[in-house]
């Protein structure tokens, strides 16, 4: 017998009317654009211009259709991720895997399931395992596009008169993939091995039938099945009321049109982009960066290698170039290494996830495709945690990295809205949208459950440079915002509500405020075996603030065990006070005296820990963070909406830090509502002002020391890594550290001079060098 | 394409803008002429003479210096922070909350950064005392270029003749 590579009968270029492969057509456009700078080579907009109306008309019914069918799938779903939060996307793609539009939702998903696409193109799935009207392809995989694997994708191929005409993809973000962690986002694992369940563009499906052999495997690989389950049919809902959409479509207006529309109405969306650039941004370069903790030594954070037993940062320097011809370049030199955790992202992660902040500014239109990728150009330098070269890597919690470093690019572009004017555009940076509330075990059902809360979607935004930040309202990956409804989390997780509120003082201060995040205290309930564990922010915070503009507050961590709530004698049945939810400055450490005295706290910084066994009537505080600042804070109103007054008033602010930020200076009634002495608060503000003259120096003066530090190798070794993680993999990062800050020729930083673990740091494996495996490619590396 | 009134844009930069007007900026196309219409409302509320070219924050702008035409970054007190291809930091005061007490003044303990992974630098006008931004980086990191305009393709985009010293 002999493996053949192609199954029998199967051969290339039967799909399409041109005869081409599926590759072959693909490489094509990417040669035409190459070549003329337009997509596809499309210099005139034939259909849109002759007949607008028809164009228009086929793009309404696409976007409705896709709009709609999510709508309508949505209910399917019972997990709250999906129907509470609406992580769900359905998108179109032309038969070359680009996007022609996408519906509401998650739309990173966009360019995932356009990788997916691709991937299958490129590695000839025509004719092994064959792409046939009434198939379904799943597709996971965090090296095939995907950001992280608890986004499954359903992608199905439509035809319309024996050919191939369109793709349509359809995800939701489910609540376990069977990862070493417990939760759609865990961490604990370190490898790919332990990151779950991952699914390389498998066919699932054929004749509109998942098979039997995929549900079986599927089903017993993850923990939350019933979920599982119904997010599948979720998928498959919406897939194939797209599919009858489109078929529907084409037979109204005519193959002829849709064919020319399928790749006009990206050349289109490209345009859209450069000319949108044009029209808000200042050309020139704008340079940020972000950062993001991974303390991993602490005892709290069980891995199960000894070479991940390290402290490190995240570093993602951006330049952002405008070019004279609208488009722009988003240059990532100097990011630091890969990391033995679940943060890693892939290249798709950035080249698609970027349009969900942007359709908030840059382009908020329906008419988001990948013709805007087209006008993008990305460098992502391999090896980088932005483009690992290594198949080990872990992505579970990619977001974690990315939305910081998208948060970033958010402040820099803002910067340029601010120069010309467009003060209704800027945005300070959002939050890094966490905590996530993860874990399982068997739940108050009974059931092998897993959780992870998406309370999360709700964070504090940055402030506007005429507004303040909403509180508790958005996630820069979900521009729905919605932290869903209580009673809809209690039935999802052992968790009762002991408190709902907004935490005070969590967004950062300025002439506008960020939007405060917000506070749940969560007592276990009804459980057995439960675990918990935390995963955000906490000993840095990846938002700077704008032009004068306070960072928004960092995370910590609030858990209690054995805390004598429940049971007989506890304080429940007694009586007593219990928290209830506000820990309104939690320095004061006032939950510790409504607890029994066995009860032990963890207080602190570490807002990054693994799996933690949690009792019944253990607590778990969910912090979710503010947005930044923006504008000096001295220029904030003294009264009225938007001011120091109402801050104090609405308690979005703790007095005392009212009183150091802003110099405010006010009376209280008796019942307790404040009113600002304007005429003592400008006089404490111009003393604020002078007293910043006379604690500053010079910036030159300044940075003799910082240097002198550097010589002196003075800073901690998670800094001290994180800089040699750059340094080895940048050398322009390394030239331009050594200029600005005036070091010698022969001065580097060697993780190996560290005395701390090194693993990847040498020698790595890329999934490119895996057997039969064309990796989809789409960025500088 | 949408228009408005010099009033209405010197009410958006005040804050004081309906939220109706506001919405409407936000959702439709935008306005051609902001960037006129902006630049002398900025103007307007400065005493130095330098003619205003690009806002960089509330209180700084790249303006063409009164005399020699030379484009420098201006604080609104008058304070010259240098040409506008040079970063404007290296001329202002810092002040860097890197130990716990230091940040104790802004945040609780438990709602700051710890200070041996990240620091806040907060650059002032050395003359009078505004904040003009806060950088929040890990120790040793360079001063961040935030913006190096290209003002020759900018007043293409706009426009409107580009300044003689671009």
């Amino acid at each position: 017998m002999t493996i053949l590579e192609t199954l029998k009968g199967a051969e290339l270029g039967k799909l399409l009317k041109n005869g081409l492969s599926l590759d072959e057509n693909r490489n094509g456009i990417l040669a035409r654009a190459s070549e003329t700078g337009h997509y596809d080579g499309i210099k005139t907009l034939t259909l849109k211009e002759k007949d607008p109306i028809k164009y228009e008309r086929i793009f309404s019914k696409v976007r409705a259709g896709l709009v709609n069918s999510r709508e309508v799938a949505k209910k399917i779903a019972a997990s709250p991720i999906v129907e509470q939060e609406g992580e769900l996307c359905f998108t179109l793609y032309n038969v070359a895997g680009d996007c022609i539009a996408t519906s509401t939702g998650i739309i990173i998903h966009v360019g995932t399931m356009g990788a997916a696409i691709k991937y299958m193109i490129q590695n000839n799935w025509e004719i092994n395992p064959g792409i046939n009207e009434g198939d379904m392809f799943t597709n996971n995989d965090c090296q095939t596009g995907n950001v992280h694997p608890c986004d499954i994708a359903t992608i199905i191929p439509v035809f319309f008169e024996g050919y191939l005409v369109a793709w349509v993809g359809g995800v939701t973000h489910v609540i376990d993939t069977g990862a070493v962690g417990p939760g759609s986002m865990s961490n604990g694992q370190i490898q790919r091995f332990g990151d779950g369940l991952q699914i390389t563009c498998r066919k699932t499906g054929v004749n509109d039938t998942p098979l039997r052999d995929w549900l079986h495997e599927s089903q017993r690989n993850v923990r939350t099945v019933k979920y599982w389950i119904l997010d599948e049919k979720t998928r498959i809902a919406g897939t194939s009321m797209i599919r009858e959409m489109v078929q529907e479509t084409i037979a109204d207006e005519g193959v002829e049109a849709w064919d020319v529309f399928a790749m006009e109405v990206i050349e289109d969306g490209r345009r859209g982009l450069t000319s949108r650039i044009k029209a808000m941004c200042i050309p020139g370069i704008v340079k940020t960066v972000a950062f993001v903790d991974v303390p991993y030594t602490h005892p709290d954070v069980a891995v199960p290698s000894p070479f991940a037993k390290l402290d490190s940062i995240m570093h993602a320097p951006c330049a952002i170039t405008v070019k004279s011809d609208a488009s722009w370049r988003l240059d990532f030199e100097g990011c630091s290494r890969w990391g033995w955790h679940t943060y890693n992202a892939n290249p798709t992660a950035f080249t698609s996830g970027i349009w969900v902040m942007m359709t908030q500014s840059l382009v908020p239109t329906e008419r988001v495709n990948d013709g805007c990728r087209y006008a993008t150009q990305f460098r992502l330098p391999k090896g980088t945690w932005t483009n690992p070269d290594d198949r080990r890597t872990a992505h579970a919690d990619a977001w974690h990295f990315l939305v910081s470093s998208w948060s970033s690019l958010w402040r820099g572009i803002s910067r340029t809205y601010f120069g010309r004017g467009y003060l209704e555009e800027v945005n300070s940076g959002n939050s890094n949208p966490c905590n996530w509330l993860q874990g399982g075990g068997i739940n108050q059902d009974g059931e092998i459950h897993a959780v992870n809360s998406f309370e999360t979607a709700a964070c504090g935004t940055g402030a506007c440079a005429m507004k303040d930040g909403l509180n508790n309202a958005a996630a820069i990956w979900n521009p729905e915002g919605d932290m869903g409804d209580i009673e809809i989390w209690e039935l999802a997780e052992p968790l009762l509500y002991l408190g709902r509120t907004q935490k005070t003082n969590s967004g950062g201060y300025g002439k506008w405020r960020g939007g405060n995040g917000f506070e749940t205290l969560r007592m276990v309930h009804g459980s057995c075996d439960w675990t918990m564990f935390f995963m955000g922010n906490g000993y840095m915070n990846s938002d700077w603030g704008l032009m004068g503009g306070y960072p928004s507050a960092t995370g910590y961590r609030f858990e209690a065990h054995n805390t004598g709530l429940v049971g007989p004698g506890g304080r429940i049945e007694a009586g007593k006070e219990i928290p209830l939810g506000e820990d309104l400055n939690p320095d004061d450490r006032l939950w510790e005296n409504l607890l029994g005295p066995d009860a032990e706290v963890k207080r602190d910084k570490q807002c990054i820990t693994t799996e933690a066994m949690f009792d019944n009537g253990d607590l778990y505080l969910n912090y979710l963070r503010g947005g930044p600042g923006f504008g000096d804070p001295l220029d904030r109103l003294h009264s009225g909406k938007q001011s120091i007054e109402e801050d104090l008033n609405e308690n979005y602010i703790l007095p005392e830090y009212a009183k150091k930020i802003y110099g405010v200076v006010y009376t209280q009634d008796a019942e307790g509502v404040y009113t600002v002495d304007s005429a003592k608060t400008t006089a404490a503000q111009e003393q604020i002002k002078k007293d910043r003259i006379k604690r500053s120096v010079p910036v030159k003066e300044w940075m003799k020391t910082e240097r002198q530090n550097i010589l002196d190798n003075k800073a901690s070794p998670q800094v001290k890594q994180m800089y040699a993680s750059s340094f080895a993999l940048s050398e322009p990062f390394l030239n331009e550290f050594k200029t600005f800050w005036d070091l010698p020729a022969e001065y580097n930083l060697l993780e190996s001079s560290l005395g701390i673990p090194t693993y990847g740091s040498t020698k790595t494996m890329d999934i490119s060098e895996m057997p039969d495996c064309k990796p989809v490619i789409m960025t500088e590396e | 394409m949408s228009t408005y009134t010099k009033q209405e844009v010197k009410q958006l930069v005040d804050g004081t803008l309906a939220w109706d007007t506001v919405h409407q900026m936000i959702s439709m196309p935008k306005d051609a002429d902001r960037y006129k219409l902006y630049m002398e409302v900025i103007q307007e509320k400065l005493s130095y003479k330098h003619k205003v070219i690009m806002a960089l924050g509330p209180h700084l702008n790249l303006a063409i210096r009164d005399g020699d035409e030379e484009i420098h970054a201006f604080c609104d007190c008058g304070k010259d922070f240098g040409h506008y291809k040079g970063n404007w930091k290296l001329n202002a005061n810092i002040y860097v909350r890197d130990t716990a007490e230091k940040m104790d003044q802004v945040y609780p303990r438990l709602m700051a950064p710890d200070t041996t992974w990240q620091v806040y630098r907060e650059y002032s006008c050395p003359d009078c005392g505004t904040m003009l931004d806060i950088e929040a980086p890990t120790p040793w990191y360079m001063c961040m270029h935030d913006v190096q305009p290209d003002l020759k393709t900018f007043f293409e985009w706009v426009g409107i003749p580009a300044p003689k010293k671009i």
